[in-house]
Parts: structure tokens; C-alpha cells; sequence
């Protein structure tokens, strides 16, 4: 590809490795000056990597950075502020306690040493929000603002360093949608006056209203590049799921059991106190699968705490075979037959520094045999652990080896016997297999279908499409907590899988 | 003796007796700003104290023990800051061992030194005229040493510096939020060695003026406790300067006081307030926006790892 | 030319439980050294100053008494901290909870006016509970408002301090004492039988030694102490897992405060027989437990021994007072020294720290 004028980034065979993956495989990129330019894809697509290569975070293990038409090395995010490259990232670089102008000022190299010009600043400051419609208090601290205040904050930060291209990762995630429409025209308000904006989203109805160009990335690499004019939603879900195969597992048909989870209208908070379920409803069946499929940050990881008892719901009710859930203790779920297999396990599953025995009794240890008044049975854990440790195939010196030196593959067969013991009703399983190697996923996956075919009902939630398309039997797409739809996973179309995930709701479907 | 030349009398008082208290809590702010908390300043003062009468008795100059004092006091600070934040140990521990160590070290080494009356003690100052202003004459201008204007002046500079410099700002966002300040290019680790360096030096000059200025002598011990008292203050001062001032002054008043006030108040129990009322100040500002308007800095006590957040 | 790029710290698989015996041996062999050369620096033979200590801490009948009178509420004082330190509660006021216990102590024994053979029992009951409510005032205000544990318990120790003071210049001002304050002699009920030609209140040390082992059997064989270690060791697994943070910081601090009381209780029925100031009461023994906790690796039983170390150290210092004039506050030195290359020598055996180099 060659470098034709106008442009002012050129990303060429871009190649960086983590362990176990390939987050960009030759990547070729093109940024036009005064463009909106959208990267487009799911999770684990490579969007936020190339973008923290370019902003100096990472570095590329093979490719280069051209900017305009000179090669360049960017070491860190001085380097590129140097550059007049910005980035605005999904979790802001604020400190509460400081005001809008202390932030922005932070780190910054103007000249006068430790001496700041306020008054100066505040000129700047004043003359970039009026520009671009960035209207902020700057004497106000940044605990008093609104996110969308606070993101207005990060952007002037980036232009108040003269940035001239500004890199957005996600900006729309945290907003309310007025605060987006402002977002909006503050964009074209920069476009206008020469500056170019690269906007990482997941979101089809925003690449198809602001941008003017988008490339699509799958799985590491570039998929497509066009005019946003010349397609449409559709077409780019289609680019942005599609697959030569889908594989999926070997499993038993059998007849849908009774009905083990009723979701009804269920809302809740995430930890910024904005809405992260608005209104998911959907049931689950004995024996059934059902994958919970969309880009992380839709509500998934606020819909598995509220089923476990990790977070409130602020209205609407979970029933488990019609008792109430909602808003019990984590224990009293698990006692009522709910396991959890939790998205981070080694933070939140495993007591690292205990024996893998100990660890095992985490769940159980209130109860006999495990422990009778005061004591635990140390010969029943013992016992447990042997029988865990040969039906599972963890693989451990011995039961009272400490957990942290396991692989991660045994830490989530150890999870995962645990969690099976006492045969519960419904298993909720966030993110499984992540960061398991084949053998290890094929066998959790196997022991998640042993479940089905004993009758639990099962609630899996995985970034991976793959893996739920694998292993569902139905399929439920959520976007900014909702339930866009709900499909058989046999004979699914990716496609319309695409369009949900990226905003679209089913046509005359749930809601 | 009659109500003026008693009022005359505390004040003045109060200003000596606040000033070491004063040195240690600008100090100790500046430490725990950047996120590391500091208990070794009861160790730093009492070594301050020592190294500074020892000094001034041996070479005769008041000032020369003031200046050894920083120095010891900061290099006492300085392993503490190597501990707590190059090889990331606890500061709780760290600095409860160097205030034994110092506290050890001292009463050793000042063994021989005790019941020595200083020959030259930091000089008192009588500024003619400024001394005649009623009360308030008397109390700032007559018969203070140039230790304690210094130490008035260094409340409006560490002021500024911490809330009107890009220094300050810089220094707040370590204690705060080192990961985002990392990420604008702050180097956490320099800013925290200067902070704990600054605070150290400042608790040996606060135990230099006891053995140099306020009570020219040396006596195993002789700091009280009032590296505590600095701790208590420091969160009593909401991690401000100017509060600092007021907490300083005001416990020192309520401690001559004390003695006054003995026939309606215990003195015992108002030598507790300042710890009792620190603890009472943290309580008021657990929650809510009081909170994050005057509450700890939220790193305080967490040493910095970069990519562990 | 090559310059120093940076250097990085990086965590090391967990070392041996042999590695950690030696590595804290290690720690105390540095802290002597540095010891040393203090003493060299005296014109004393460090050689013979460290035998005139060892001889008349464990050599002699008096001075092994006196090591392990000296062990005694450093032995309750670390069983309690190690419990507190499981459930990474630090426990700084240990000392102010000791001193809650002699005061509790010292009220029973003086004005209950309970019956003879009560009064001990009364006294050790007192005791605890007094060390156990001290001890969750910052347990609540952490528990409930998240202040920070350190701070509130150090504060406490203070308070707890004046409060003796002012008793015994106050309220409980001795009738027939006169110059230096301290409470009424105890009534002879309430003193804590010695074991004969020794100072040694072995009522405590039976109890403390007992609580050792009931320390030990709770942190590794009850459900309780499962939970405490849990909640130590990992907080969030400890919530996925039901387990009320709140309860078992309560749980912790209550047994962590009690039996440093009962250290306090020791001391005023078994050492002193009256309440007088608190630095003669305590003498730091409060914050020495840290030490003897830490060394013992939060192992209740491993605490026997080290609050035996530090009691040969605690009385050697009187050993080298008076055989050879040098201050007893050098074992505060010590203890400084030896905490300080523990925590030391905790991070190199945690940590490798790797030096990257760059071609300037």
C-alpha cells in the first residue's frame, strides 16, 4: 500500500504477540487526515492493541509506524503526545482528588518548571472548550464531575498538548446518550478544524453515524477497509463475525427439562453507579446450555453477580425453580444448589497461598463431613481430595501442594470439581476456558456437557463467540444490558449473531 | 501573676513548645502526600535531637547541630525509603524498626552526654520595637529564637508549593493515584524518596530544636513521644499545611495549659486528645465527599508496582 | 558505554519453609553483627559482651528466670498478634490493650470487693475483656468505615496510656504512697502466686502456653480459623466463598485484644502488684510482639520460642546494664536492627530483582 498524501498515519504489517496469542498478524492500516476513521471489531479482534502501539504502550514486534510519510518509533505515550498523537482511554487517566485544570496540566513539561501559570492555562483551557464544545469548570475537581464531564477532561487533555490525532478506545461505553450526541459534534467540531479522530467501537450504529471510514478487524487482522457510505450494518456484522467453519460439539439431543432459572425484568448497577441491566429477562432449562453471547462490558459480568449474589439488583427478580435469588447472600445461593465458576479465577476462585485440600473444602466446609461444631474433619478433606483429584485429573504433587504453583489448567479443573460437588441445579460459568491451553479447554468443556447430560442448567458467558457457538444450545446476545435476542445455536446465522451484538434488536423479538 | 503577662506567657509558650511539633507534622505531610506512611519519626526526631546536641556542644555552634540534625534525620529517612519503596516492604514495620533503632541508638550513644548544659544554645531574639506592639509584641518578638520564624515561613511556602506548583500537583497525584501519574510520565518512586527525605529532615531539625533551642540539654528519651503526637497530627491537619499549624499551636497550648488547667481538667486526659481527636477527625471523614475532599491520600500505605493495578 | 537502563523487581516462587528458617537466622546473625560493632565502638569486646548475655540470660538460675518472666506477655501479646496478622489486621496496639488489662485488673483487685478465692479469676476475666473491647474499637471502625487499622490502633495505645496516668494520679491515687504515683498495694488474693526463689507468675505462663497450642489448633483444625486465613489471604475469595469480612475481623481483634490483656493482667497481679505508669507496666512489650509475631511467621506455636528469644534479649539488657554500664536501650537497637533486616531480608527472598543494562 502506498502512502498517498492526505495520509497521516500508515500502520504497515503490524505484528505483536502475547503469550498463547496473536493480538495483531500483520496489520496494514491507513488514517486519512481529517477523517473519523472506526475500528471495528469484537473482542480479542486487536483494536485496543494496535491503538496502544501507536499511542507508544506497547511495542510492535514487527511492522512499522509511518507518520506523515516518515518512519518513527513510538517508545511511550510521551513519545506520541510528541508526535500530536492523543489517546482517550476507556478507563480514564484522572486523579479525583485534583481539579480539571491541576489533571490536565499533570505530568506536563511547560517550560517553568515547578511553577505553573494558571491563569494561562485556564485561558487555553477555555479557548479549546469553547472551540469544540468541551464546556468543563476547570477549577472544578474531578470527583464532582459526571463521566461525560470527566471524558470531556481526558479529550482536552490530549489537545491541550496539541494533539492532532486523537485515538478514542470505547468513548461511548460510559455515556448516557445525550452525552454521546455532544460527543458527536464535539468529534466533527475536531474534524472540522483538521484533526483527525480514530474511534475504537463495537457499535454499528455509531460507525454508521459518524464515521467516514471503517476497517474491520478479525481475530488480528484486517478484514476490510471502506467507506462508510459504501456499506452497511449488515454487511459489516457479517465482516465482523464471519467464520469459514463454525465447530461445534458433539453433544446429545435431549428434550429441554424443567424450567430451573426465570430472569424476569431484572435491573442493576455497575460500579460506577450507572445502569448495567436494564430490563433482562430469559429462562434456562435442566440439561440446557445457554450462552450468553456479546462484547464484554454489556452487563454479562453484572448479570453473573446478581444470579450469584455478588451484587444487588435494583429491581426485578431471578428465580431459581420459583424461589427467590435476588439479593441473597452468595452463600445462601450456593447452598440453594448455584455454582459459580468466576471470570477471574485466581482472584476471586482460588485462595492462592492454601493447599489444593483447602481449597477444595471452600465450598463445603460448613457442613458435614467436612466440619462438625467447631472442627473440620481433616480426614473427610482428605478424603475429598483424593477423590477430586482422580475424577477431575488435576494434576498436583499432592493435596496439600499450594494452589498458586498450579497451572492454570488444574486451577480451573480444581474450580471446576468443587464447584461440581454436590450435583448443583445450575452452574454459572463467566469466561471458562480463558487463558487455558487446547487441552485444557477441551476438557472443561467436556466436563460442562457431563453436567448437562446429568440435568444442570447451565449459564456460560465467554467472549469468545466461538466457544458459545461451540457449546450452547441456545444462544442470548446482550448489548448495553439488554437482551437483543435470543437464537438456536444449531444452524445459527452469524450474521444476525453480528447485528445483536452490535446493537441491532431482533426483529419482532425479546426484549 | 496578672491576666496579660499570663495570656503573654502561654502564648509564648505555645509557640516554642508547637514548633518542633510543627517541623515534624510539615514533614511528616509531605511523606504521607506522597503515599508513604512514616512511622519512624519518633526515631528521626530523638536521633536529630542527639546528633544536634552533640554537635553544637562539641564545635560550639548552635546552628552547625541544627544542619547535622537534617542530615541524620534524612539519611534515617532514606533507608526507610529504601525499604518501603525500592524493595517494597512494609512501611508499617519499616518504620516502627528504625523509631526502636533510633530510639536505641540514641539512648546508647548519648550515654556521657546527659546533665551537660549547652555553652551555646540557639540565641533569643528581642526585635526592637516590633516587641513593643501590646500581647502580641511581647509573645512573637521577645525572647523567640530565629528557628521559630523560620518555621512560620515554612507554612505559607510548603503551602504554595503543595497546592498552587506544578511540584504539589505532581506530589498529590503519587499519593493519590500513582498508576495515572506513572502513565503521564511522573516518576512515582523519585517523588516519594524526596517526600520521605523532606519529611525526615524536617523531624531531625523538629528534634534538633528541643535539644538545641527549647531545652538546651540532652536527656536520654527527651522527644516524649512526640513523634506520635506528629502522626495523630498529621491526620488531624486533614494533610494540610496551614491545618498543621493550627493543630501544632493548639495541642501545644492545650499541653502548657495543662498544667494550669489542672484543678478542672486532668492534665493526663487533654494529653490524649490529640490522639483521641485523630481518631475522631478520621471518623468524620470516612465517608462521602468529606471524604475525598480531606480525607488520606488514597495510596497511603500501598507501595507502587507499575502494571499491578 | 554501558549505563544502568533500570532495574526490576520481580516476584519468586515461594521459598521453602527451610529457606525462610535460615533466611530469618541470617536476619538476627546481620543485626548482631551490626550490634557489634556498636559495642566495638564502647571499647567493649563484642565477643564478651554477647557472652556476658547469653551466660546471664540462660546461665545462671536468676537470669533464666528473668528471660522467661520477660517471655511471658510476649509470648500472649504474639500468640494474638499472629492471629491478628493471619486475618491481615494489623494489630499495632497490642501495648494499649495490655494496658486495658492492668487497669481492669487492677479495679477488680482493689475495689470489687469480690470474695478471696474469686478475685484471680475475676481478674484474668476482666482482663480479657477489657484487652478484647479495646481491641475492637478499631476492629469496628475498619470493619465499618474502612479506617485504617494501623493508624486507629496506634492512636489507641496513647489514649490507653494517659488513661493510666491519669488513674493512677487520679481516681486511684495510692493512700499510702507517697513521691511517685501508683495505685494501692493489691490485696494479697490478688497476686499471682510466684514459682518459689523466682519471679516467675506461672498462673500466666501456664495460661499463655495453653493458649499457644489452642491458638494453633484454631488456626489450622477449626472452621473459624479456616476463615480467618482466608480472609487474610485472599479477601475476594473470601466474599465469593460467603464469608462475612466483618465477622472475622470482630472474631480476630477480640482474641488478639483479650489475651494481650491477660499480658496486662500478668503484669500488674504477677510483677508489680499495683498499677503504676504505664512505661514500667509495659516497657514496649506491646510492640516487641510485632517482632516475636513476625519471626514466628504468624505460627502461634513457633511464638513460645521467639518470645523466648526476644526475653534472652530483654534480659540481657539488664545483664549488660549492670555488668557493663552500657544503656539498656540497646536492646531496643537490637530489636530495631533485627526487624529491620527481617523485613529486609523478607523482600530479597520475595523478590529477584533483575538489572537491565543499555548501551548508552
Amino acid at each position: 500500500m502506498s502512502t498517498a498524501p492526505g495520509s497521516v498515519i500508515v500502520l504497515r504489517g503490524i505484528v505483536k504477540r502475547f503469550p498463547g496469542v496473536v493480538a495483531n498478524d500483520g496489520i496494514d492500516l491507513e488514517i486519512r487526515r481529517g477523517e473519523i476513521h472506526c475500528l471495528l471489531g469484537e473482542n480479542g479482534a486487536g483494536k485496543t492493541t494496535l491503538m496502544r502501539i501507536l499511542y507508544g504502550l506497547y511495542q510492535p514486534d514487527a511492522g512499522e509506524i509511518i507518520l506523515d510519510g516518515r518512519r518513527v518509533r513510538i517508545s511511550s505515550p510521551r513519545a506520541a503526545l510528541a508526535h500530536r498523537i492523543g489517546m482517550v482511554h476507556q478507563h480514564f487517566r484522572l486523579v479525583p482528588t485534583l481539579s480539571v485544570e491541576e489533571n490536565i496540566v499533570l505530568g506536563l513539561d511547560e517550560g517553568t518548571g515547578p511553577f505553573l501559570n494558571l491563569p494561562r492555562t485556564r485561558q487555553k483551557v477555555a479557548q479549546l472548550a469553547a472551540e469544540y464544545g468541551l464546556a468543563v469548570d476547570s477549577k472544578a475537581k474531578v470527583w464532582q464531575l459526571s463521566v461525560g464531564q470527566q471524558q470531556r477532561v481526558e479529550i482536552l487533555k490530549a489537545l491541550y498538548r496539541d494533539a492532532q490525532v486523537l485515538i478514542m478506545d470505547e468513548p461511548t461505553s460510559v455515556l448516557t446518550p445525550q452525552e454521546v450526541d455532544q460527543l458527536f459534534s464535539t468529534l466533527r467540531n475536531l474534524v472540522d478544524d483538521g484533526l483527525t479522530v480514530v474511534f475504537i467501537t463495537h457499535k454499528l450504529d455509531e460507525v454508521m453515524r459518524v464515521s467516514d471510514r471503517v476497517t474491520v478487524l478479525r481475530q488480528g487482522r484486517v478484514v476490510a477497509t471502506l467507506p462508510t457510505s459504501a456499506t452497511d450494518k449488515a454487511a459489516l456484522a457479517r465482516l465482523m463475525v464471519g467464520r469459514e467453519v463454525v465447530f461445534r460439539l458433539e453433544k446429545a439431543r435431549h428434550a429441554q427439562g424443567k424450567r430451573v432459572l426465570d430472569v424476569l425484568d431484572l435491573h442493576a448497577l455497575n460500579d460506577r453507579g450507572l445502569p448495567a441491566l436494564r430490563g433482562v429477562s430469559f429462562s434456562l432449562g435442566a440439561g440446557e446450555i445457554l450462552g450468553i453471547a456479546g462484547v464484554s462490558g454489556n452487563g454479562q459480568r453484572e448479570l453473573v453477580e446478581v444470579l450469584t449474589g455478588l451484587r444487588r439488583a435494583t429491581r426485578g427478580k431471578a428465580l431459581l425453580e420459583r424461589m427467590e435469588i435476588t439479593n441473597r447472600s452468595p452463600r445462601e445461593i450456593a447452598e440453594a444448589g448455584v455454582a459459580h465458576i468466576p471470570e477471574e479465577r485466581i482472584r476471586m476462585g482460588i485462595v492462592p497461598n492454601l493447599s489444593v485440600r483447602e481449597n477444595l473444602l471452600l465450598k463445603g466446609y460448613r457442613h458435614p463431613p467436612f466440619s462438625r461444631w467447631f472442627f473440620l474433619n481433616a480426614h473427610a478433606a482428605a478424603e475429598n481430595a483424593r477423590r477430586a483429584i482422580a475424577l477431575y485429573q488435576i494434576a498436583t504433587p499432592s493435596d496439600s501442594t499450594p494452589v498458586k504453583l498450579l497451572s492454570g489448567g488444574n486451577i480451573q479443573r480444581l474450580v471446576l470439581a468443587r464447584e461440581f460437588s454436590g450435583d448443583p441445579r445450575l452452574i454459572v460459568a463467566a469466561h471458562p476456558t480463558y487463558g487455558l491451553d487446547v487441552g485444557a479447554t477441551e476438557q472443561v468443556r467436556q466436563l460442562l456437557l457431563k453436567e448437562r447430560g446429568r440435568g444442570a442448567a447451565i449459564l456460560l458467558t465467554s467472549e469468545d463467540l466461538e466457544e458459545i457457538l461451540a457449546v450452547s444450545d441456545r444462544i442470548l446476545v446482550m448489548f448495553s444490558g439488554e437482551v437483543m435476542g435470543t437464537l438456536e445455536a444449531e444452524g445459527a446465522d452469524l450474521g444476525e449473531i453480528g447485528l445483536l451484538m452490535a446493537g441491532t434488536r431482533q426483529k419482532g423479538g425479546a426484549v | 501573676m496578672g491576666w496579660e503577662s499570663w495570656i503573654i506567657a502561654t502564648l509564648s509558650r505555645t509557640l516554642a513548645y508547637g514548633t518542633p511539633l510543627l517541623l515534624g507534622t510539615l514533614g511528616e505531610i509531605y511523606a504521607e502526600r506522597s503515599g508513604v506512611l512514616n512511622l519512624g519519626v519518633e526515631g528521626m526526631m530523638i536521633m536529630g535531637a542527639y546528633s544536634a546536641f552533640a554537635t553544637a556542644f562539641t564545635t560550639g555552634n548552635p546552628w552547625l547541630g541544627i544542619l547535622v540534625a537534617a542530615l541524620v534525620g534524612g539519611a534515617f529517612s532514606l533507608v526507610h525509603a529504601f525499604a518501603t519503596i525500592t524493595l517494597k516492604a512494609n512501611q508499617v514495620v519499616s518504620g516502627l524498626s528504625l523509631t526502636m533503632l533510633g530510639l536505641g541508638l540514641s539512648g546508647v550513644l548519648g550515654r556521657g552526654w546527659e546533665g551537660k548544659p549547652l555553652p551555646v544554645p540557639l540565641g533569643e531574639i528581642t526585635v526592637p520595637g516590633l516587641s513593643s506592639i501590646p500581647v502580641l509584641g511581647p509573645v512573637l518578638f521577645q525572647g523567640q529564637n530565629l528557628l521559630v520564624y523560620l518555621t512560620l515561613l515554612l507554612v505559607p511556602l510548603l503551602w504554595f508549593i503543595l497546592y498552587r506548583t506544578r511540584t504539589g500537583i505532581t506530589i498529590r497525584s503519587v499519593g493519590e493515584n500513582p498508576g495515572t501519574a506513572d502513565s503521564l510520565g511522573v516518576n512515582v518512586a523519585r517523588v516519594r524518596y524526596l517526600c520521605v527525605l523532606v519529611g525526615g529532615m524536617l523531624a531531625g531539625v523538629a528534634g534538633g530544636y528541643l535539644s538545641v533551642a527549647y531545652r538546651p540539654s540532652w536527656t536520654e528519651g527527651m522527644t516524649a513521644g512526640m513523634g506520635w503526637i506528629v502522626i495523630a497530627l498529621t491526620i488531624f491537619a486533614f494533610w494540610n499545611p496551614v491545618m498543621g499549624l493550627v493543630g501544632a499551636y493548639l495541642f501545644a497550648a492545650l499541653y502548657h495549659l495543662s498544667f494550669r488547667l489542672q484543678p478542672w481538667v486532668a492534665p493526663e486526659l487533654l494529653r490524649a486528645m490529640p490522639y483521641a481527636f485523630a481518631i475522631l477527625a478520621l471518623v468524620l471523614v470516612a465517608r462521602g465527599t468529606l471524604h475525598k475532599r480531606m480525607g488520606a491520600p488514597a495510596a497511603l500505605g500501598v507501595p507502587y508496582t507499575r502494571g499491578e493495578e | 558505554m554501558k549505563g544502568l537502563d533500570s532495574f526490576r523487581v520481580e516476584r519468586r516462587p515461594d521459598p521453602s519453609g527451610g529457606v525462610v528458617v535460615l533466611v530469618s537466622l541470617l536476619a538476627i546473625v546481620a543485626a548482631l553483627a551490626v550490634a557489634a560493632g556498636l559495642f566495638k565502638a564502647y571499647g567493649v569486646s563484642p565477643v564478651r559482651a554477647y557472652q556476658l548475655i547469653v551466660h546471664g540470660a540462660l546461665g545462671t538460675p536468676l537470669g533464666l528466670t528473668e528471660t522467661v518472666r520477660r517471655a511471658i506477655p510476649l509470648l500472649l501479646c504474639g500468640v494474638g498478634l499472629t492471629i491478628a496478622f493471619r486475618a491481615v489486621f494489623w494489630n499495632i496496639g497490642a501495648e494499649g490493650q495490655l494496658l486495658l488489662g492492668a487497669i481492669a485488673a487492677a479495679g477488680v483487685a482493689l475495689f470489687s470487693g469480690l470474695p478471696d478465692s474469686l478475685l484471680i479469676p475475676a481478674m484474668f476475666l476482666a482482663g480479657f475483656l477489657a484487652g478484647a473491647a479495646w481491641g475492637l474499637v478499631p476492629a469496628i471502625l475498619k470493619a465499618k468505615l474502612g479506617l485504617n487499622d494501623v493508624i486507629t490502633t496506634l492512636m489507641m495505645n496513647y489514649v490507653a496510656m494517659y488513661l493510666v496516668e491519669w488513674l493512677i494520679h487520679g481516681p486511684w491515687k495510692g493512700t499510702q504512697m507517697r513521691g511517685f504515683a501508683y495505685t494501692d498495694k493489691f490485696p494479697d488474693a490478688a497476686r499471682l502466686p510466684l514459682i518459689p526463689l523466682t519471679r516467675i507468675h506461672w498462673p500466666t505462663l501456664a495460661i499463655g502456653l495453653a493458649l499457644a497450642l489452642l491458638a494453633y489448633i484454631l488456626v489450622t483444625r477449626t472452621r473459624q480459623g479456616f476463615e480467618i486465613r482466608v480472609v487474610g489471604e485472599n479477601s475476594e475469595a473470601a466474599r465469593f466463598a460467603g464469608i462475612s469480612h466483618v465477622k472475622t475481623i470482630l472474631l480476630v481483634m477480640l482474641i488478639s485484644g483479650g489475651l494481650a490483656g491477660l499480658a496486662g493482667v500478668g503484669e500488674v497481679a504477677g510483677v508489680h502488684g499495683m498499677l503504676r505508669s504505664s512505661a514500667q507496666i509495659s516497657m514496649g512489650y506491646g510492640y516487641t510482639a510485632i517482632i516475636v509475631a513476625w519471626l514466628a511467621r504468624r505460627n502461634p506455636l513457633a511464638v513460645i520460642l521467639t518470645s523466648l528469644l526476644f526475653g534472652v534479649i530483654m534480659a540481657g539488657g539488664d545483664v549488660i546494664k549492670s555488668s557493663l554500664g552500657l544503656p539498656f536501650q540497646l536492646i531496643n537497637v537490637f530489636n530495631g536492627l533485627i526487624l529491620f533486616f527481617l523485613i529486609g531480608s523478607e523482600m530479597l527472598m520475595r523478590y529477584r530483582v533483575s538489572f537491565s543494562w543499555r548501551r548508552r
